[in-house]
């Protein structure tokens, strides 16, 4: 397993890669945010929101595609909202009959949940372009320098650092129980679920014990390399006035298409 | 390449318990109140191990917290192509303590959210409050109070009420953002989190007994909570309680009827779900008790069937992956 899956497209150049990592941070919270705050069935609010991204997609050059495929991660969470469809009051659309009862689909809840659905769909495309095209120890710097405790951000850092170190030690694992588990054809192996799940326990405790070990070593490390509790980054990228520029043309662009919803206009 | 491994192991392990809100889902009073809580915990939690830990902390509780995410995948056969999981809060409070137990499970819901869009970045806040501060501080509780009874007992039920008590703070929030309807979501979330919950249990359970069969000494490194330590506790989960109760009270009787009322929709307020029959004849407060009960059987069903089709066409896209 590989840090590189998460860095796919770090490797290329463009405007919005070399931007200051907390310039697109806080870009990227306004964009959420904005999508939070745009009325339900405003569809050519969304439309420009969606616009929006597109440009600054093509301004990055990642490769569209992909990133629309990977935001559909939300759709599961769908299944929550698509009760929306029928407790809505509304004039009803279809209705559906089972048995002695009828679900029936609202227009007002087909444009809360269509709403719902494209919000978080445009939040996370915009999220996927944040780290499209923010290298990991930028991201870490722009979350310590907007405010975030150093604390906090070290043990984010760490535990991005060691995930697939130990994501590779939990395969290891995985792979020695599935080597052990034989299942012969027509026989019904593998013990009761409790059994299975006390198995799992062990294996989840192991990794406990590894892990720890491995965070004393860790340690001892840093420690002999003068660690005092302390972590020192070089001081790297600083906010110029392109990136100033930068943020405040994309907030006014934002804050252009909310106040012209809320005006109506869109 | 590698894309196709890490989500296959890793995005499936979470996906189940579909707990992670995404953005787009909660409404601003919600997301405010969220963080507020949030942050509040999160300083009190930094200020709490930063006595107890020292400069050991930051190595120390990122690799945990590495573990705790890699431990996410590490599954086990229920039945019918379903899995259960661990999610680890209970786990990490057992291990740690409450405190360090809310940086690490925070740092895990950050990365989820901010490397593997798992969660929102603006819900964030909502599902450290369920995930990284509520279920650590009722795991803790239900450990304090059990153990003395029976402490693998006492890790079960707490592991248990820690998966359920999130979902619980998730339905609760989305209905107050009008969402989902709550009748009919938390009913749904809370049978399938109970099931997900006696997972957590049974794993929290025998990862303990074999860290205690080993290392019994790690067990012991629990800081034992002082006194003073009950008192940020105490108010902490007050000030929770009061911030999922309040906007329920204030809007009584509940968001989607007073609208419906001001749109005066009348009888017919609780919408086309509920008219359950046209010439349906109980009077008085049986019919809209019972809508209720039947709609939420009936949107336990539904999310159950959806949830169990979904898990079945994952596993089988799965399949191929898993042959290594």
């Amino acid at each position: 397993m590989h840090v590189s899956y998460l860095d796919q497209y770090l490797d290329l150049d463009s405007v919005v890669h070399r931007l200051d990592g907390r310039a697109k941070l806080l870009a990227t919270i306004a964009f959420v945010l904005a999508c939070t705050l745009t009325p339900a069935g405003r569809w050519a609010a969304f439309a420009a929101l969606a616009l929006l991204w597109v440009v600054i997609a093509a301004l990055a050059r990642v490769p569209h595609g992909l990133l629309l495929r990977r935001g559909l991660v939300a759709l599961p969470f769908a299944l929550a909202a698509i009760t929306l469809l029928f407790t809505r009051p509304g004039v009803p659309w279809w209705t559906l009959a089972i048995g002695p009862w009828r679900l029936s689909i609202s227009d007002a809840g087909v444009i809360a949940f269509v709403s719902v659905m494209l919000k978080s769909w445009l939040s996370v495309l915009m999220a996927l372009l944040l780290t499209a095209t923010t290298s990991y120890p930028a991201l870490m710097q722009a979350l310590r320098q907007v405010g975030t405790p150093t604390l906090l951000v070290a043990i984010i850092s760490f535990l991005y650092r060691y995930l697939f170190v130990l994501a590779d030690e939990a395969q290891r694992l995985l792979r020695a129980r599935e080597a052990r588990s034989a299942r012969p054809a027509g026989v019904r192996a593998g013990g009761s679920i409790a059994w299975r799940a006390r198995v799992a326990g062990g294996l989840v405790g192991n990794l406990f014990l590894r892990s720890y070990a491995r965070s004393e070593r860790i340690y001892q490390a840093m420690v002999s390399r003068g660690y005092r509790g302390e972590l020192r980054t070089l001081a790297r990228g600083r906010f110029g006035r392109g990136d100033a520029i930068a943020l405040l043309g994309f907030l006014l662009v934002l804050g252009a298409i909310e106040g012209m919803t809320v005006l109506g206009w869109l | 390449m590698y894309g196709g491994i890490l989500s296959g192991a890793l995005a499936p392990a979470l996906k189940p318990a579909a707990m992670h809100i995404p953005d787009g889902f909660l409404s601003l009073p919600v997301l405010i109140v969220c963080w507020a809580f949030s942050v509040l915990a999160i300083g009190v939690a930094l200020r709490r191990t930063n006595a107890q830990l020292g400069e050991r902390q930051a190595p120390l509780m990122g690799v945990l917290a590495a573990f705790i995410f890699a431990g996410q995948m590490i599954n086990f056969q229920v039945a019918g192509g379903t899995s259960g999981h661990l999610i680890g809060a209970a786990l990490a409070t057992v291990l740690l303590g409450p405190w360090a137990a809310m940086l690490i499970m925070t740092a895990v819901v950050a990365v989820q959210a901010l490397f593997f869009q798992d969660g929102g970045l603006i819900a964030l806040g909502a599902n450290i409050l369920f995930m990284a501060v509520a279920a650590p501080l009722v795991s803790y509780w239900i450990v304090q109070l059990l153990q003395r009874f029976n402490r693998w007992l006492a890790a079960g039920v707490a592991a248990w009420a820690s998966v359920v008590v999130a979902a619980l703070g998730v339905s609760v929030a989305l209905a107050l953002s009008g969402t989902v309807a709550l009748g009919i979501v938390l009913p749904a979330m809370l049978a399938v989190h109970a099931l997900i919950g006696i997972g957590e249990a049974l794993i929290t359970a025998g990862a303990l007994a074999f860290i205690a069969a080993s290392r019994p000494d790690l067990l012991a490194l629990r800081p034992a909570a002082a006194a003073a330590d009950r008192w940020p506790l105490a108010g902490l989960a007050i000030a929770l309680f009061v911030a999922l109760l309040s906007p329920l009270a204030s809007s009584a009787p509940d968001g989607l009827e007073r609208v419906a009322e001001d749109l005066g929709f009348g009888e017919r307020a609780l919408g086309p779900f509920y008219a359950i029959i046209p010439d349906y004849a109980f009077p008085g407060i049986a019919a809209p008790a019972l809508a209720t009960i039947v709609a939420g059987v009936v949107g336990t069903l539904l999310i159950f069937a959806a949830t169990w089709m979904l898990a079945r066409y994952m596993q089988r896209r799965r399949q191929p992956a898993e042959t290594h």
